[in-house]
């Protein structure tokens, strides 16, 4: 290769090497504001702030969303399996939200450690069938990755 | 290999090849689109939680997928043109930009629509979504600063290192939603293990991708053509095959 050539070859690679090192140390600085939310384990930690706009997000445990038969307003609680935080929300739901679904809840942390939600957003997973699968799959006792139930 | 990148340095030669590609690429790539989003949209199971709403899938993935991908194009094309100052690589990088914008907006856009029924939000400041902003103004800010300068050699060099520096962010957005908590799930289609979603579906989406592929390399080409053409206006070959198509 021509030495000119060569020069810029390594100008180049100096160019890539270097932003991508600069980038990635501003982006590992800043890693804990990146994520959307905390989990429920970080929030019961006591790693979130208290009384302050914060998004908890986990999955909607089982049996433990409870309606209110004359409004709006819902109880329930998000887990990441190793903790759980309450949320108390009025308002509408997205269709998603069910049960042992994913879901984020942004509002503030009371006293209590009680998210007091303004908004709820359903979070879906990366697994996509057809439902005739699932039922397929309920009936013959396997889940999707092929363990016994 | 020699022979073949100094045939890619002559802009008639490349013009000419670009035709011919796209002469049986377009039909091909049209093909592909309908095929895949008639089998998409129309014999597919609706998904079993999100319904009908998943089919949107059929395009915001291939055009993300598309609009990453393109993004390396311009950075090599970038690179090549900085270390061996060929004029047409330039063109590449130039032609590049603006189909990629093109292509991040649309998975931007789509994203958006997905993401009210199923998320409840248009939109959200999550790691995935705001990188592929990013990636949207880093096109943008490529087309921008080409046209900033009066100096085209100038412009190229400084477009192709915008380029090769924005180059980080591809990894970045691929690993968003692995590295952060994010709403955007994870990623469906992996390389080394099993996908998870269910095949009637994946093949109708690989498919929509290859189609996608397909058509980035038809708008890149197509605008290289063009690209060509203006720079070339004043030499012999372009005003002989003006007058050849009756505008003399």
């Amino acid at each position: 290769m021509h030495p000119v050539r060569k020069q810029r070859l390594y100008l180049v690679l100096f160019i890539t090497l270097f932003s991508t090192a600069a980038i990635g140390l501003v982006v590992y600085a800043l890693r804990g504001n990146i994520n959307l939310f905390y989990p429920p384990a970080e929030v019961v930690a006591g790693s979130a702030p208290v009384g302050q706009p914060i998004r908890v997000g986990g999955m909607v445990m089982e049996d433990s969303v409870q309606r209110s038969p004359d409004s709006l307003a819902i109880r329930f609680k998000l887990t990441d399996y190793e903790q759980a935080v309450e949320v108390v929300y009025v308002g509408i739901l997205p269709d998603l939200f069910a049960e042992g679904q994913g879901a984020v809840a942004s509002g503030v942390l009371n006293e209590d450690g009680v998210l007091e939600a303004t908004e709820i957003l359903a979070k879906h997973d990366e697994n996509y069938m057809p439902p005739e699968v699932t039922e397929a799959l309920e009936n013959s006792g396997y889940d999707q990755d092929g363990n016994a139930k | 290999m020699w022979p073949i990148f100094h045939k890619l340095g002559s802009p008639p030669w490349l013009y000419a090849i670009a035709g011919s590609i796209l002469r049986w690429l377009l039909p091909i790539t049209l093909l592909a689109l309908v095929t895949g989003a008639v089998w998409g949209l129309l014999f597919t199971q609706p998904e079993r939680i999100q319904g009908n709403s998943y089919r949107i899938i059929y395009i915001h993935v291939p055009a993300a997928v598309v609009a990453l991908a393109g993004y390396y194009v311009m950075a090599l094309a970038g690179a090549v043109s900085l270390i061996w100052r060929m004029k047409m690589a330039d063109v590449a990088m130039k032609a590049a930009a603006p189909v990629g914008a093109a292509f991040t907006f649309i998975a931007l856009f789509t994203g958006a629509i997905w993401g009210k029924p199923t998320w409840g939000t248009w939109w959200v400041w999550d790691a995935r979504i705001t990188s592929m902003l990013i990636l949207f103004f880093l096109y943008l800010g490529v087309v921008a600063l080409y046209e900033a300068f009066d100096n085209k050699e100038a412009a190229s060099k400084a477009c192709a290192v915008l380029s090769l520096v924005g180059m980080v962010n591809i990894p970045i957005i691929y690993k968003s939603v692995d590295w952060w908590y994010a709403l955007h799930q994870g990623a469906t289609i992996k390389f080394t293990g099993e996908s998870s979603i269910d095949s009637s579906m994946m093949y109708p989406l690989l498919l929509m991708i290859g189609a996608f592929y397909a058509l980035f390399t038809c708008c890149l080409l197509l605008n290289m053509r063009v690209e060509i053409l203006q720079r070339e206006s004043r030499t012999q070959w372009v005003k002989k095959l003006a007058t050849k198509a009756g505008r003399p």
